[in-house]
């Protein structure tokens, strides 16, 4: 409400998140933070196989390379930028919550800074040097050392946002003391490093395999050396897959379970939430297959086949990714800032005086017949539109629609009598935060919306108009201390009643 | 008057993690590790393109190209990472401004992230086709033309953020990039920014190949390390020149509202550092082979004096400017957070807002759990989202269990309704009682 609202009504806000952060976590974990301790791995085992006079086996050691080559090309492109492209896209859609986050957690970020100037640095020198490295033993062997400093690292750029991320799902005590060692040792931390980082190598062993297929289609003997370590990484990291995948699961706060139960029974998290419980069994059979087949006949091994459980892994972190963000709701930040970015602490507040008082770009502030519909689509854009589309993906009007059947006219005073009572039933939504006035406007403007199925520009489009109250102007000093003081003599006249 | 009044947003109610001075200076000083490295690959690819175009005549030059892209892609590397603490400060610092500025020119600003990358994937592309496209070189050089088109853009779309950020009385007037885009100060300011790339990459070449260990006469046919130096302080002269140009450009439509003494006085004996350097840049191009390198260590110093006067007198200007409207912000972030508190201690001090109507009798507290958790979907007479009361109490009349087990945990009955969600929140007094109220509205 303190900021102008960026928009994109045919995509999803939450989608433009998504989409860039699912991106990144692909390659962060495929590509780097499993990645990189494979192929070191890798690269060590070359030695064993050179012959005599030589520092590491050639071929091998070619092949190995151009597999680092891959992931040093993706990630310092996609992976560098999508990791910025979080940052921009949550400042554009969810300015509140991330400028929440940055102040608690300023340090954590700056340290994580620092650990990403060393990984780059240590990504560089991996990769730069690697030709030069094979002159002789002690400078391969250096190099190598390398490779698992770079490991080291990349895995602790993931410690360190997995805090974060647990964080915005369980603030633990952070509610009450408000300090950063408090967010950091939320609950939910351990358990979710400890699935995510099996899961890293589980995934970056399927995609090492794919990679080792496709590069080495017409090198037969190497390849099925390779791709035999390929299914011996798998497997060796399945059993810490499955441990901390149970383990994960049974920290889940008990309220998010039962938000989780109530869910499952209704509505369409009841499919993600399915697809989820596939893909983990999918993906985890489906490694364990391609793993054993590729000890058991490597040289069958096609990378057309590897595709498939590779394809299962990513869709598995996609829909890992989207039931966390599913599971936080109505919260962005845990029990203390709902999904629309408003402070539950400002609740009373808000459905005393009506939102749109308090909006600094709102321009109405008194809702009447003849502004209603401008109102209500003010009131949509700060209380609903960053999850909502007015006509794109997760539009008002197909929730509306999907509630009261698709093919009558949508009723106003329906809408109006269930918005008050929506996260009762529906206990991922937030309350509503404004007050009778706003929930009629509202209304009537999502009726509006069916009837003409029209969009709504963000400001990134329209710009914005201040609002008349939050201007340097004496007048509308007086006017907000007036709206701000009145409720309270007024109530308290009552309880005296 | 109203329509010209500023507004005046709130504050995200939190603490700064440290005093704002520190922070200041670390957005300062990390900003300025961050903006030499994207220097040094917006001048090299600038550089590389000259020099590759070049190379077309002369092969020397394309060597000298490939020589540049490598440094490229490195540099580039280091430019993102080192950009992640400015980034960082810049959040925590002006958060409202700089967030308000991203959301205004938002199409721009998320447009970054692809274009950045596509321009990275492009130098890649570029520097490993060197051989294989060696027969097409036109074709080969134009990849990097459009890299270097993409990175010519995004300093424009920074510079008008970090401009629009610095004055809210101009949020009102700004519809999209276009139009902030044309606020005074970001054009001289971006041809400034180029020539600076151009300087500090001239004075990285000419480091570059006078390491004793760089192999000159391996790599080049024809171009001696004295031709390579010259070129680079040809960059220089060029960079400075073009700096100092349009840095008097920046300072005469500077907007006046932060400007003091002090801040003129900083961007001027930046503008003297910046005249010293073009001055012995010049005298090395034009003297005497064997003296290429004297004047070094001070066209270095002048430059790293400079950047950090410059940079300093950015970070007054925006304190300045921004200053008062921090103060009045943060009486606003004050005022609304007293307003909020007393909203939650009266609506405390009240019970909740059940309305319970007596006259229902033995009904009315039922009726009150029904209204507050039922109302939204059910009706008393008719169809709405769910069946309607009366229908209930023609299925449950008499099965109270079984209708309270319904509540709690329902099935899914209908193809013409959403299924119903549980409400195990109910405690076993409210379902008695809601039960009870059910099941006495029969309809009459």
């Amino acid at each position: 409400m303190e900021f102008p609202m960026f928009h994109l009504d045919w995509l999803n806000d939450r989608f433009l998140i998504a989409v860039i952060a699912i991106l990144h976590v692909f390659i962060n974990h495929g590509l780097a933070v499993g990645f990189i301790p494979y192929i070191t791995w890798l690269e060590q085992k070359g030695l064993a196989k050179a012959g005599p006079n030589e520092v590491t086996h050639k071929g091998w050691d070619e092949l190995v390379y151009q597999k680092m080559k891959v992931a040093f090309i993706i990630t310092t492109t996609v992976g560098a930028m999508t990791g910025v492209g979080i940052w921009f896209s949550v400042a554009l859609v969810s300015p509140n919550s991330i400028g929440s986050l940055i102040r608690v957690f300023y340090w954590a970020w700056f340290i994580e800074w620092l650990v990403f100037v060393t990984e780059v640095v240590l990504i560089l020198i991996y990769y730069l040097s690697w030709k030069r490295s094979n002159a002789n033993i002690q400078s391969k062997v250096r190099h190598i050392r390398f490779g698992w400093f770079l490991s080291i690292f990349s895995w602790i750029t993931m410690a360190i946002i997995v805090a974060i991320l647990g964080f915005m799902m369980d603030p633990g005590n952070w509610n009450n003391d408000k300090t950063l060692w408090s967010g950091f040792t939320n609950p939910i931390y351990l358990p979710q490093l400890a699935f995510r980082t099996p899961a890293a190598m589980l995934i970056a062993g399927t995609l090492g395999m794919l990679l080792t297929a496709f590069f080495a289609r017409r090198k037969a003997g190497l390849r099925t050396a390779m791709v035999r370590d390929a299914g011996k990484w798998i497997l060796g990291w399945m059993p810490a897959v499955l441990l901390g995948a149970v383990w994960y699961w049974q920290v889940m706060p008990s309220a998010m379970k039962a938000n989780m139960s109530t869910a499952v029974g209704t509505m369409e998290f009841e499919s993600y939430y399915n697809l989820l419980k596939y893909f983990i069994l999918g993906t985890a059979s489906l490694a364990v297959i391609i793993a054993v087949w590729a000890l058991w006949r490597p040289q069958k091994i096609k990378w057309a086949y590897v595709i498939v459980p590779c394809l299962f892994a990513f869709g598995f972190l996609g829909i890992f990714e989207r039931v966390r963000e599913f599971v936080r709701k109505p919260y962005i930040i845990g029990g203390y800032m709902y999904s629309n970015l408003l402070r539950e602490e400002d609740y009373p507040l808000y459905q005393r005086d009506g939102i749109l008082k308090h909006a600094t770009y709102s321009k109405i502030t008194e809702i009447t017949e003849s502004n209603k519909l401008e109102a209500g689509k003010e009131v949509f854009l700060y209380a609903c539109s960053r999850c909502h589309t007015a006509s794109g993906i997760n539009s008002i009007t197909s929730v509306f629609e999907r509630m009261y059947a698709s093919t009558k006219p949508l009723d106003e005073a329906a809408m109006a009598a269930y918005i008050p009572g929506m996260h009762k039933a529906r206990t991922y939504m937030p309350p509503f935060p404004g007050n009778k006035q706003e929930i009629d406007a509202l209304a009537a403007y999502i009726k509006y919306l069916q009837l003409s199925g029209e969009s709504l520009e963000g400001a990134q489009r329209t710009g914005v108009v201040a609002n008349p109250l939050h201007r340097i102007n004496e007048q509308a000093d007086e006017q907000l201390s007036t709206i701000e003081n009145q409720g309270e003599p007024k109530s308290l006249v009552k309880i005296e009643d | 008057m109203f329509f010209l009044a500023t507004p005046i947003p709130r504050d995200i109610p939190l603490p700064l993690p440290l005093p704002e001075w520190l922070l200041a200076v670390i957005l300062v000083l990390s900003f300025l590790l961050h903006i030499i490295f994207i220097n040094l690959m917006i001048g090299g690819s600038l550089l590389a393109f000259w020099a590759q175009r070049r190379g077309l005549k002369n092969q020397d030059y394309d060597r000298f190209a490939l020589e540049l892209a490598k440094t490229i892609t490195v540099n580039k590397s280091l430019a993102v990472v080192m950009g992640v603490a400015p980034l960082l400060s810049i959040n925590t610092l002006y958060t409202v401004y700089f967030y308000t500025a991203n959301a205004l020119t938002g199409f721009a600003w998320i447009m970054i992230i692809p274009l950045v990358t596509i321009a990275f994937l492009l130098t890649y592309l570029h520097k490993y086709s060197w051989e294989r496209m060696a027969a097409h070189k036109k074709m080969h050089i134009s990849i990097l033309g459009i890299s270097v088109g993409i990175f010519l853009i995004i300093p424009l779309i920074f510079l008008t953020n970090v401009n629009l950020m610095m004055f809210p009385e101009k949020w009102e007037g700004v519809k999209g990039f276009m139009s902030a885009l044309w606020l005074p100060n970001v054009w001289p300011r971006y041809f400034e920014f180029i020539g600076n790339c151009l300087t500090i990459t001239g004075l990285f070449v000419v480091w570059y190949v006078s390491r004793a260990n760089y192999p000159v006469e391996e790599i080049f046919k024809s171009l001696t390390r004295y031709d390579l130096k010259k070129i680079g302080y040809t960059t220089m002269v060029v960079g400075f020149s073009i700096q100092i140009l349009f840095g008097l450009v920046v300072i005469f439509t500077l907007p006046a509202k932060g400007i003091t003494a002090l801040l003129l006085g900083l961007m001027f004996t930046a503008g003297l550092c910046l005249a010293v350097g073009l001055w012995l840049s010049y005298q090395r191009l034009i003297g005497p082979a064997a003296l290429i390198d004297k004047h070094f260590r001070p066209i270095f110093l002048a430059v790293l004096a400079f950047v950090l006067i410059y940079g300093g007198s950015r970070q007054l200007y925006r304190h300045q400017a921004l200053n008062k409207h921090q103060q009045l912000m943060a009486e606003k972030t004050e005022a609304f957070l007293l307003a909020s508190k007393a909203a939650r201690e009266t609506a405390e001090s009240q019970p909740a807002r059940a309305a319970v109507d007596t006259s229902l009798g033995e009904f009315a507290a039922g009726a009150a759990v029904f209204q507050a958790n039922c109302a939204a979907c059910h009706q008393i007479d008719k169809k709405l989202v769910g069946p309607s009361v009366h229908e209930m109490v023609s299925i449950y009349e008499g099965k109270v269990p079984q209708l309270k087990a319904w509540i709690t945990k329902p099935g899914k009955k209908r193809a013409d309704a959403p299924q119903m969600p549980g409400f195990p929140n109910l405690s076993p007094a409210e379902l008695d009682e809601l039960s009870k109220y059910i099941l006495s509205q029969k309809p009459s």
